[in-house]
């Protein structure tokens, strides 16, 4: 284990018995979820388990109905979207969403803004550090040579990675990376791979996918969830092999 | 580019365009009074009064993406203000140191709240302060509840309508349905005098210079990258650890104030204002001016207000009835050929199709840039090249 090692003492996240109803529906049924700090977790489950209505809650986006969420031993409860943001959460999201009619390089900057105040970013001039933290930033998403083109004309991949290195610009401490590698081909699938585990030498990374070569690819510990709710917890063989898993992927097998 | 060319290159740009603005104004006001009837000069001055509120609404419709029906409440607010200054210019021999509808009505104690106008700063101030918070308190009060889009857009008409039908009721203390009229001097200038129109012309150009250094200073840098991301992905700003409902409340104050300035000259040189510029259909011609310039563009604003008004104006001379009309054809025409207004249009594809006449061609046939750098496209490249060589050796 590297000096970055686990830190089984810390969690980054810890939610208990979280439940959030929709008008009677459950999204998420009495979840009960732990991840330390500098941990890269892969959570998996079929459509309609409730994974992006597990990261709405944690950004704020979708109020739980009973249960809290604690991030670095701090309740999210009552917290909105960018006050959860600046506490360290940072998102990127199913489909690529980044600004279309800015450019790379400005979409960048958006993100890496120290003091997102409204008086700060009007008056306050970008820092050095911060022009620094973007020009690095281009050359690990691999977007230099396309710094000042809009966004809207890169590709789906491009965009991807794009927003990925937004959420690197914002300096969190827990990234929530929603189908990073959705419509990517095989190389940019595996560059991503490298790309987070890279990004996991510093940070604490969720990860919700459904390719399962790249989730082995990265994967230390995987959460699958089912329903609303955690079905088992293991490492990618572990959970491969688990008999309800493969009931509730492929269906129940004839034994 | 190292940083130091960079910079010294847009300095460079930016001194161009302030060298541009400054001999725009210059002409403004030194060659057009002399070349101008005095009629037209008027004329001239409503109009750019007109464009700063056109400026206010690119700057929040444009920019940020809040389409607001209502800044006529503005303008009249910013009307209201100077209107009441000059009303209570009463020349101190008079029977009555009331404004003259207030005797009409059995008035006997000047009301509380025209108190303050007797002084010209509270004036000046008032003018752009007063929409401005009416702006910020109304922005706040409906940022914050999270309301967007189409509802939001309702409920500036819905503002117009209640403060249409406050100040259409009450008589006595602000003359009503009439509005204030009758101005006879201020500041020692007198109304009927032509030089006093030729100065209200001049400060109007300042106004709008001035204007329009404010718009360009909000929509450049970090802010006005915000504004843009606001407008075309608010929820993500959001995740991305902003707050819009602070910007959005900030430019939307500093355009009611701006429309506030813009009201009050327009009734300088209108001589009138009355509840009629709380009507919903002026304020929809305010938007219908940015769009028929061109969005997001700021010369935009000014040159749509230009056109459609001095249109509107020369028709009416010509054929009354058929201004309507034209008004309608003029939103279709915008709708479908020009979306992006005359300055988009300008900008995307007339500077390139003009030229061309001229037989010059800016833009080739454009690549990605990735595949003119990716080495292995430039390889084939050079393959095929030397392919065709080979054959017709």
């Amino acid at each position: 284990m590297t000096n970055n090692a686990i830190n089984t003492n810390q969690k980054v996240l810890e939610i208990n018995n979280l439940t959030v109803s929709f008008d009677g529906f459950k999204a998420l049924n009495d979840l009960t979820f732990n991840m330390d700090v500098g941990e890269l977790r892969v959570v998996i489950g079929p459509n309609g388990a409730g994974k992006t209505t597990f990261q709405d809650v944690i950004t704020g986006k979708v109020k739980p109905t009973t249960g809290e969420v604690f991030f670095n031993q701090k309740s999210l409860t009552g917290l909105s979207e960018y006050q959860i943001a600046r506490l360290g959460i940072g998102r990127k999201f199913q489909t690529p969403r980044v600004y279309l009619n800015l450019t790379v390089k400005e979409n960048l900057e958006l993100s890496c803004n120290h003091n997102k105040n409204v008086l700060a970013t009007l008056l306050k001039k970008p820092h050095s550090s911060e022009k620094m933290t973007v020009k690095n930033l281009l050359q690990t998403i691999g977007l230099s040579h396309k710094a000042t083109i809009q966004a809207a004309y890169l590709s789906h991949g491009e965009k991807q990675w794009l927003e990925i290195g937004m959420l690197v610009a914002q300096s969190p401490d827990l990234l929530l990376v929603d189908e990073p590698v959705a419509g990517l081909t095989d190389e940019e699938t595996f560059l991503t791979g490298e790309l987070l585990l890279s990004l996991a030498e510093s940070h604490s990374i969720l990860v919700v996918e459904h390719d399962m070569e790249f989730v082995r690819q990265i994967a230390k510990k995987v959460t699958v969830l089912h329903q609303g709710s955690v079905l088992c917890e293991g490492t990618m063989d572990e959970v491969q092999s688990d008999p309800r898993v493969i009931e509730v992927y492929l269906g129940k097998s004839d034994e | 580019m190292t940083q130091l060319q960079k910079t010294y290159k847009q300095n460079q740009k930016l001194l161009i365009e302030v060298g541009i603005v400054l001999v725009i104004a210059l002409f403004l006001i030194v060659i057009m009074p002399i070349i101008l009837p005095s009629f037209r000069l008027n004329l001239l001055g409503r109009f750019l009064s007109l464009s700063i509120v056109a400026l206010g609404i690119d700057l929040i419709w444009g920019y940020t993406g809040m389409l607001s029906l209502g800044h006529g409440v503005f303008f009249a607010l910013g009307g209201y203000a100077i209107a009441m200054y000059l009303k209570l210019q009463i020349p101190a021999g008079s029977s009555s140191q009331l404004p003259e509808f207030m005797s009409l009505y059995g008035v006997t104690e000047l009301p509380w709240f025209w108190q303050p106008f007797y002084s010209f700063p509270f004036t000046l101030i008032a003018i752009f302060i007063i929409p401005a918070i009416v702006g910020g308190i109304l922005g706040y009060l409906i940022f914050r509840n999270r309301i967007r889009g189409v509802y939001f857009s309702i409920l500036t008409q819905a503002m117009t309508i209640v403060f249409f039908n406050f100040f259409n009721g009450q008589q006595k203390l602000i003359n009503g349905t009439n509005g204030l009229t009758d101005f006879k001097t201020i500041l020692g200038l007198s109304f009927t005098e032509e030089r006093t129109k030729v100065i209200f012309y001049i400060l109007t150009v300042i106004l709008l210079v001035i204007a329009y250094a404010l718009c360009r200073w909000l929509t450049s840098g970090r802010f006005g990258r915000l504004l843009v991301a606001i407008r075309d992905d608010e929820p993500r700003v959001r995740f991305s650890g902003y707050n819009p409902t602070g910007f959005k409340v900030l430019v939307f104050a500093i355009s009611a104030g701006l429309a506030g300035m813009a009201g009050a000259m327009f009734t300088l040189q209108t001589g009138i204002i009355s509840p009629k510029a709380m009507d919903i259909a002026f304020s929809i011609e305010m938007v219908i001016w940015v769009a028929v310039g061109g969005r997001a563009t700021l010369i935009g604003a000014i040159i749509g207000t230009l056109i459609v008004n001095f249109g509107k104006s020369l028709l009416s001379e010509q054929f009354p009835e058929i201004w309507l009309f034209f008004q309608g054809a003029l939103f279709l025409i915008v709708v479908m050929v020009l979306p992006n207004g005359i300055v988009g249009w300008f900008q995307q594809d007339g500077l390139d199709k003009i030229l061309n006449l001229f037989g010059i061609n800016r833009r080739y046939a454009t690549t990605y840039p990735s595949l003119e750098e990716d080495p292995e496209v430039e390889y084939e490249r050079q393959l095929l090249e030397k392919e065709k060589r080979d054959r017709e050796i």
